[in-house]
């Protein structure tokens, strides 16, 4: 926030406004204070206030999350079940052989390959950016433009590989084992048609670990999303973020990371939630066990 | 002519380098309103042939050859063909009630979606249909429960569901594969009372698969007998349970512990245990053989536990008393027993005595010192060293990671680490001939041996610290019954040249009767009576004893 021909009066004057002579304790407490109210202080670097950055930033990274997100889900439980019905079908051992690639490659190395591929050879998608968007005065969406909606296919694809491919070998086990569980065979003994086996009984009881951990990856998601950001110059926060760890700009890599942590604690929480609506099991917990 | 006709079924699993039979040219016959058990131990293939009727083997096994016969129909002539029989001519019941429903999916939901794979009906109709049949058999308030979920029921109640779907389309065969036994007793009379009434009441035909001959004896009119996949013998059940012809029906139905009378040992009529008496104790003469005094060895006083006083509700209103109040003593080289169904706190009392959980209240005396009161944890070794355990299941009471030349060294060190290696050696090669393992078995692991031998491991593990009082939790339960006989011969052995001192716990009241001097009825955590065991099976006090001997499947039963 000084330049080099800062006097040391001038300099003395600035730790003091900034609250920076005063001891630790009172430093957090005020911090702790001005958080909870949404107050983050001014970045050093842009001298701006950071909740107003982090807003002006958070549509990217949440349209990007969610497309990632849905993207790893949808195709991830596809997969993961056509894996675990088929066990020995030559395309199941193609899934299962890429499928660990992306588990293996670091993100930012898929997201390299793809912009080499998609960007450099073909030219059909662009590398970096978030293309056009359109400011709905809360929110600046990207998703009502075309080249918005070609910007975000690369990122959220990267992103969600690796989730994907962890949610296609999960998926893949709890089937197996779920088909192998005595009320699958007796559902085959009262000779229940095989599709309802597949897709009615076993297939729910085997998303029910699955929301487990789609809720703790979205968060995942989220805290890789600076990589990728970062690779493909996405205007969300783990690309502001990368800037402020590179200049120490203390309030906004704070910001970010109460930010990250209250997502995670809430993502936790809607999942508890939903376990309350899907498992019959936990929710008549009350008034259960008669006769 | 009769209704089921079985012509040389085999069942085989193709292994990488050979061809193993599960079941090997089984001819059964069924006729309707007939119930016919399928008897053997433990991989005899009477579950796979039950399986095989309806060709729901497991892979890589396959019905590789004979054919069914139901009716006029040969349901074997294609492998599609079968599927459309499932459960619409044929019903399937499985041994635990707890895992063979859907977890998810209401009873009702369950109901109606097998009822309308295979009948034309509209979803009322199948509703009506299911709520009718859960009320035959046995469900009260059908309607509302109709749209509960499997954790709703206990466990003799989900096996009525599990009853009512297999009955749900009307089939003319039930084919029930253990269908009682992970269930208490009086739970256990009740479900087959239904099986055979419903197989009067509709004219089914039935095979009822069991390794239990007391059931065999009270339920079936014909039974058929398996061995490694063979048919040893069939026929009509009070023959081949009074005048078995074969050699292994024989020896099958000597191992059975007899209800109606004490004998001193089971005989066993098998190859390997010619002179079927174990002479060959050789720890005898490292063992501290202690003189057997009159008195008390073990005093259990006012003992409660229960397991709800966490942090936060300390006496919630809801805590489960797992012990209530019980109280009883074990006199000195005595077999004490304690038998409950399940749920009962026995396993409980037996944690307690063995110190590995603390009771809520009350106290434990051991040789007329306190031992719920010792806090020094020196002191507590001395105790822990005379007062050992033998669990339940052999497969997991043994660390799979150890030798168990390893699991037998470990007592023996904690309460002697002093000892020399070759005296170390030579006490082990000791203990496991005492229990009948060859010298071998020291440097092999558990894996490798069967269930009876891991109990024998169990055993020589338990001896090592030569104790006085020996707890054994339910250590047959696990077994077949031949192998079943030949645990209880030894321990009564042991006990013998030893002056050993037995709580013996179980739930099998023919075994109990065997094996103890004096026995403790439980219910629900509380004593109900402790008296001598000849008084106990001939004249019971509390209605509770008598109800549970009345519901106990006996094998005299044959004769009456």
């Amino acid at each position: 926030m000084v330049g080099e021909e800062t006097s040391d009066e001038e300099r003395a004057e600035l730790r003091e406004t900034l609250g920076l002579m005063d001891p630790i304790h009172i430093q957090f407490t005020r911090f702790v204070i001005n958080a909870s109210q949404g107050e983050f202080g001014i970045s050093y670097q842009l001298r701006r206030p950071v909740s107003e950055l982090i807003v002006e930033r958070l549509p990217a990274t949440i349209e990007l999350v969610v497309i990632s997100a849905l993207i790893a889900l949808v195709s991830g439980t596809l997969l993961g079940v056509y894996t675990g019905i088929n066990r020995k079908g030559f395309l199941s051992d193609i899934i299962l052989a890429v499928s660990l690639l992306g588990v293996s490659l670091p993100t930012f190395v898929i997201g390299i390959l793809f912009i080499y591929l998609f960007a450099v050879i073909l030219g059909i998608l662009p590398s970096f950016g978030r293309g056009e968007v359109v400011d709905l005065g809360f929110w600046t969406t990207g998703f009502l433009t075309i080249s918005g909606l070609k910007a975000i296919i690369l990122p959220s694809v990267t992103l969600s590989l690796f989730q994907m491919t962890y949610i296609i070998r999960l998926v893949r086990a709890e089937m197996m084992e779920i088909l192998q569980t005595d009320y699958i065979k007796f559902a085959r003994a009262r000779g229940i048609d095989e599709k309802s086996i597949k897709y009615k009984h076993a297939l729910k009881n085997g998303l029910i670990p699955v929301i487990t951990i789609a809720g703790i990856n979205i968060g995942t998601l989220i805290a890789f999303s600076i990589i990728t950001e970062t690779v493909f110059q996405w205007p969300g926060m783990g690309f502001l973020f990368i800037q402020a760890v590179q200049f120490v700009d203390i309030p906004i890599m704070s910001a970010y990371l109460v930010f990250i942590a209250f997502v995670f604690v809430m993502i936790n929480f809607i999942v508890d939630i939903l376990y309350y609506f899907i498992d019959p099991r936990i929710r008549v917990k009350g008034d259960s066990a008669s006769g | 002519m009769s209704f089921l006709k079985i012509n040389n079924l085999s069942v085989d699993y193709q292994m990488r380098k050979e061809t193993v039979y599960a079941a090997k040219n089984v001819n059964i016959e069924v006729n309707k309103g007939e119930i016919l058990g399928l008897v053997g131990e433990s991989g005899s293939g009477k579950s796979t042939v039950g399986n095989a009727i309806i060709n729901l083997i497991d892979e890589p096994g396959k019905v590789s050859g004979g054919s069914v016969v139901l009716g006029d129909l040969n349901i074997h002539e294609n492998s599609e063909s079968i599927v459309k029989y499932r459960g619409n001519k044929i019903g399937l019941i499985f041994q635990d009630p707890q895992t063979s429903l859907n977890p998810i999916l209401t009873i009702g939901e369950q109901l109606i979606e097998t009822i309308q794979t295979h009948l034309k009906l509209s979803k009322e109709e199948a509703k009506n249909k299911s709520v009718n049949l859960l009320k035959e058999v046995g469900i009260k308030d059908a309607e509302k429960r109709f749209d509960n979920y499997p954790h709703q029921f206990s466990g003799g109640m989900r096996q009525r569901v599990v009853i009512s779907l297999a009955l749900c389309c009307e089939p003319e065969l039930l084919i029930a594969d253990e269908p009682t036994t992970a269930l208490d007793v009086s739970i256990q009379s009740q479900i087959l009372e239904l099986i055979k009434k419903l197989t009067k009441e509709r004219n089914l035909a039935v095979i009822l698969i069991t390794h239990d001959m007391g059931v065999i004896a009270e339920t079936t009119d014909r039974v058929a007998v398996m061995k490694s996949g063979d048919l040893v013998e069939v026929g009509i059940t009070k023959d081949i349970l009074t005048n078995p012809q074969k050699n292994y029906t024989k020896s099958l139905v000597s191992s059975v512990p007899p209800t109606n009378k004490k004998i001193s040992r089971f005989v066993i009529i098998d190859n390997e245990n010619k002179d079927n008496k174990l002479n060959n104790i050789k720890i005898l003469n490292r063992w501290q053989k202690r003189e057997i005094k009159i008195q008390d060895l073990v005093q259990v006083k006012n003992l409660s536990k229960s397991f709800d006083d966490n942090f936060f509700s300390e006496s919630s209103k809801n805590s489960v008393m797992a012990v209530n109040d019980v109280s009883f003593e074990i006199k000195e080289g005595e077999t004490f027993g304690l038998v409950g169904e399940s749920g009962s706190g026995k396993s409980t009392i037996a944690k307690i005595i063995v110190n590995l959980f603390k009771p809520s209240s009350g106290d434990i005396f051991f040789d007329e010192v306190c031992i719920t009161k010792i806090k020094q944890k020196s002191e507590l070794m001395k105790f822990r060293k005379q007062i050992q355990m033998i669990f339940q299941d052999p497969y997991s009471s043994l660390n799979s990671r150890l030798k168990v030349k390893d699991i037998i060294t470990e007592p023996i060190k904690l309460h002697n680490p002093n000892i020399s290696n070759s005296d170390l050696n030579s006490y082990i090669f000791d203990l496991l001939e005492s229990v009948e393992l060859n010298q071998k078995s020291a440097d092999r692991y558990p894996h490798e041996f069967s269930g009876g031998q891991r109990q024998r491991i169990s055993i020589a593990r338990a001896l090592a610290t030569q104790p006085r009082l020996l707890v054994c939790d339910e250590p047959t339960s696990a077994l077949d019954v031949s192998i079943q006989a030949q645990i209880l011969n030894l321990l009564k052995d042991l006990q013998e040249q030893l002056n050993l001192t037995i709580l013996f716990i179980s739930h099998d009241l023919p075994v109990v009767r065997q094996m103890c001097d004096r026995i403790g009825v439980l219910k629900d955590g509380k004593l109900c009576e402790v008296t001598n065991t000849e008084v106990l099976f001939v004249k019971p006090h509390h209605e509770y004893t008598k109800e549970l001997l009345r519901l106990m499947p006996k094998i005299e039963s044959i004769y009456e």
